[in-house]
């Protein structure tokens, strides 16, 4: 490949697209739909992130309100892959009653699966996560679940049926980053189904760290929505998502404790 | 139908009672669960149903489903969410 070529095509393109469940994805970036100070500010941030998979909750209509909450008001589902999680389901039984609610909606059987095991850490109740995943897989739904950075926890859920799984790189809305990259990367390396970290994020830096780590993908919400402007820092993630992703495609330099000059060592002038 | 703890009030002639979203709510009889989502200007294309732990996934059916007493009805959407 002549080096235009290949400076274009590693500017451009990611040779292997993400694919989850034989569906190709435009982007490897997820992004949620919540948090947001308003509709318009968040249609915004998620056009500036350049994603595809979008994720909503399931929830009851308030019949008292404007209709104003209702997503899809405001997102077009021609353009966006709906992915509608079970965020707020503290047990598999009501897990499994919110996706089937979500399937009902008509757009796709993909659920991001959650069950909640605490409610201050909101880390998961893997054990309820693996019942609900194999209930969910054998009714046909497309399940990523998302769970902490267990490695034989994730094994579990892709023998469970998963089509990815989606470890946290730290807890829910905390903005701490990746706290293991070695739990990560091991996920990575041992599943074979699609690794999407899930929740931590907090900046762009974050971001492109956890992509360096050879993983699939980011889903990432407060990391954009609480940021002081939402719209450019999901420019930033989007940037710093393909950025990882090249850099981990590159494969870094290794890692050395002692300096080597970058420059020639001879030719200096005499003294 | 006591969800709100209040003091359950029988069903008038020519009305029904029932539960939508844990809440008690009052319709004419012989309402069909289109009449109830069109009382609550909902699209029913943009809301998933489910009565009495049923999910109504036929929206084609809403037109010819009347509601009885103590019916429970769950009317979800999608919102923000991550």
């Amino acid at each position: 490949m002549a080096h235009a070529d290949l400076i274009s095509a590693a500017t451009l393109t990611d040779p292997q697209p993400l694919v989850i469940a034989g569906h190709e994805f435009r982007s490897r970036l997820m992004v949620g739909t919540g948090k947001y100070a308003s509709n318009a500010q968040m249609i915004d941030a998620i056009e500036a992130s350049g994603a595809e998979v979008v994720t909503v909750a399931v929830r009851r209509v308030d019949l008292d309100r404007s209709k104003d909450e209702a997503i899809l008001h405001h997102l077009d589902p021609d353009h966006f892959f709906l992915l509608a999680n079970t965020a707020g389901c503290f047990n598999a039984s009501d897990a499994i009653r919110y996706a089937r609610l979500a399937r009902a909606a008509g757009f796709n059987e993909w659920v991001k699966l959650e069950v909640i095991g605490d409610q201050q850490s909101l880390l998961p109740d893997t054990i309820g996560l693996l019942q609900a995943t194999k209930t969910l897989a054998d009714e046909g739904f497309k399940v990523l679940a998302y769970t902490n950075d267990d490695l034989v926890t994730a094994l579990k859920l892709e023998d469970a049926g998963a089509v990815a799984v989606m470890p946290l790189a730290s807890p829910i809305g905390s903005g701490l980053g990746m706290l293991n990259p070695y739990a990560i990367r091991t996920i990575k390396q041992r599943l074979s189904v699609p690794v999407i970290v899930d929740a931590g994020v907090g900046t762009a830096s974050d971001a492109c760290i956890v992509m360096e780590q050879g993983v699939d993908g980011i889903l990432m919400n407060t990391g954009i929505a609480a940021a002081q402007d939402p719209v450019r820092m999901a420019a930033a993630m989007k940037g710093a998502v393909e950025a990882g992703r090249h850099a981990y495609l590159a494969g870094r330099m290794p890692r050395r404790e002692v300096a080597v000059p970058s420059s020639p060592t001879t030719g200096m002038l005499g003294s | 139908m006591t969800e709100s703890g209040g003091i359950v009030r029988e069903a008038m002639a020519g009305e029904v009672v029932l539960a939508v979203n844990g809440a008690e709510r009052r319709i004419p009889d012989g309402w069909t669960l289109a009449d109830l989502l069109a009382s609550l200007e909902l699209d029913a294309r943009t809301v998933v149903v489910e009565r009495n732990g049923t999910i109504l996934r036929d929206r084609s059916s809403f037109a010819s489903l009347d509601l009885a007493a103590d019916d429970s009805l769950e009317i979800v959407h999608f919102v923000g969410g991550g």
